[in-house]
């Protein structure tokens, strides 16, 4: 499956980064490379290997339902570019919540 | 707005076919992957800690008492428990995730093939549960700027108190053959969803707090067609009259497009409590979230045992609960409609019950005075500040002659001030009931000298008039009269 710019294009967009056309003539046959990589792995992973998302072979991690000191607003909102009313400020929201 | 078709015309024309995702806040003490308090509200950005705020190095931990809570629930739904399964990682640019991802769960929930049977007026309708999984709740919002204004000063404040917080969703799979009843059976639906929730404890389910709401599908398919339509999505429906609402009109705008030979654009609507929807974005494919495993989390395996203990909590399903707290209290089915429609007063009903006080009386406090009382405050009834134990105390008092209903009021609002049991305010605020003769027989020989006309017509034999005589020295007496004794006096006096 060869890759398309213009696919690249919409991952670069759901990715948020931004990419010139030259770097999308350049990432489109490079990415293709990484995917047939991946597929070859999966070529040698027979049905007998379970796919595995984790390095550790652990279930069931829990936490007790016990609340834990949060940080201070002012900690919380140390990093943040703009504050306003103790809340972060964002840019203006153009499209809708996902 | 759009044009619309009038809705039995839509429903000679056309099958609808109807599909709801509810999203379910838990009340558990703590965030999903977090230890930040999950109580709601507070202070803007009390409640973030770098696991919530998404902040670089940060692990999110999962709550153990939120899985077991995801479990029961679906259990309680009938459902299939995963022995294994996986978070995943949903990525979308959004202010109010922290993280530019949720984390929920995509191919692998935690529970599947589940179903409810919903009853509307006698009938019985089969939902289909198609899946229940666990993810978490995005922060809030709130958008300023200055009005009038397109461009430039417009922004957004967000507090992510809310971010992370448990959220359960859980979806149907397509229901269709409900015709005309479609939007009441949604409605059902969800009021059905919400007892559960409460039920199991696992959740406040206030559809006005946003503790749980829903994303209402719907398409239309020629009438006998047994094929989908395009359909549309209402998000965030927030009332059981929204979700009736929401559908009723989507059903007949999209019956109005149909038969204008112009199709259903696949996209979120938004609706308006006036009635109507507007577009929202037109939906993106699963594929634009490129979910994959989450990799800071290991999968949550839930083992035979562990669900059969879970399952050994379960509350009695609340219908037959319903039914069984009916008979039991001999109510007619028009008087449990007003139970079953007051949040929490059959449990407030039962506790008073329990605390030695009749069915009816119970019932007539709690839906009466005191839900009058809560209304006017704008809160839920147990949080009306009177206990289960109290009530019952006030009726011991009317039962026992000490006091009447209208004395009774007296006392709830001493119980509210804080000003001891119903004993001692009684006591304090003089409210006993006066049944004694010589106070009484004053009262009566006063009223008859002030009323002579009154009095004539009692004695001329209209024994009803007595009410006219009663109500004065229940006014002069401020209430505290035994009325049934004063009438025996009236009438022994005056034949
Ligand atoms: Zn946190």
């Amino acid at each position: 499956m060869a890759l398309t710019t213009a696919d690249v294009a919409r991952l670069a967009d759901l990715a948020r980064i931004e990419l010139s056309a030259e770097e999308l003539e350049r990432f489109a046959p490079e990415l293709d490379i990484v995917l047939a990589a991946v597929a070859s792995v999966s070529e040698v992973a027979g049905s007998d290997v379970t796919p595995m998302s984790h390095a550790l072979a652990l279930t069931n991690v829990f936490r007790d339902d016990v609340v834990r000191p949060s940080l201070t607003p002012a900690q919380a909102l140390a990093m943040a570019p703009a504050v306003e009313d103790d809340r972060f400020r964002a840019p203006r929201i153009l499209t809708e919540e996902g | 707005m759009s044009d619309l078709m009038d809705y039995d015309e839509v429903m000679e024309r056309f099958d609808p076919a109807l599909g709801l995702e509810v999203h379910v806040e838990l009340n558990t003490a703590t965030k999903m992957f977090c230890g930040c308090d999950n109580t709601p509200g507070g202070e803007p950005n009390t409640k973030t800690c770098p696991v919530c705020l998404g902040l670089p190095g940060s692990l999110p931990v999962v709550n153990g008492k939120a899985v077991e809570s995801a479990i029961r629930i679906g259990l309680a739904l009938n459902c299939q428990v995963a022995s294994w399964c996986r978070f995943a990682r949903k990525n979308y640019f959004y202010p109010d995730m922290t993280k530019n991802f949720q984390t929920s769960q995509y191919d692998e929930p935690i529970c599947f093939d589940g179903h409810v049977n919903i009853d509307v007026d006698g009938e019985t309708y089969r939902i289909d549960i198609e899946r229940v999984h666990m993810e978490e709740d995005a922060g809030k919002l709130t958008h300023a700027g200055v009005t009038g204004r397109i461009h430039g000063a417009d922004y957004s404040l967000v507090d992510y108190n809310r971010a992370g917080t448990p959220l359960m969703e859980i979806v149907t799979r397509p229901i269709l053959g409900l015709g005309e009843r479609t939007p009441v059976v949604a409605r059902a639906y969800m009021a059905h969803l919400r007892e559960l929730m409460v039920a199991l404890g696992v959740s406040d389910a206030r559809m006005e707090a946003g503790n749980m709401r829903c994303d209402a599908n719907v398409s239309l398919a020629p009438k006998g067609a047994h094929v989908l339509g395009t359909r549309s999505e209402t998000k965030n429906v927030n009332s059981l009259k929204a979700v009736e609402g929401a559908l009723r009109h989507e059903i007949r705008r999209q019956g109005a497009l149909l038969a204008a030979g112009e199709r259903v654009i696949q996209e979120t609507r938004h609706w308006h409590e006036e009635g109507w929807t507007s577009p929202g974005r037109s939906k993106e494919e699963a594929e634009d979230y490129r979910y994959f495993p989450e990799p800071d989390l290991v999968p949550v395996a839930a083992g035979a045992s562990w669900v059969e203990q879970l399952r050994a909590t379960l509350p009695e399903p609340p219908a037959q609960r319903r039914a069984r707290l009916q008979a039991a209290w001999g109510f007619a089915d028009l008087e449990m409609r007003d139970v079953t429609g007051t949040p929490g007063s059959i449990d407030l009903i039962e506790a008073t019950v329990t605390a030695g006080a009749s069915a009816a009386s119970a019932r007539k406090w709690w839906l009466g005075e005191l839900a009058r009382r809560a209304n006017e405050r704008g809160i839920e009834l147990a949080e009306v500040g009177v206990s289960a134990a109290q009530v019952a105390g006030v009726q011991r008092l009317v039962d026992a002659g000490t006091i009447n209903d209208k004395l009774a009021r007296a006392v709830f609002d001493g119980l509210l001030a804080g000003e001891g049991t119903p004993d001692e305010i009684v006591a304090a605020r003089g409210l006993a009931v006066v049944s004694d003769d010589g106070a009484l027989g004053a009262a009566v020989d006063a009223a008859i000298a002030a009323h002579p006309d009154v009095a004539q017509k009692i004695r001329d034999g209209k024994v009803q008039a007595a009410g006219a005589l009663i109500g004065a020295i229940m006014k002069q007496m401020r209430g505290k009269a035994d009325a049934a004794r004063v009438r025996q006096l009236i009438l022994e006096k005056l034949s």
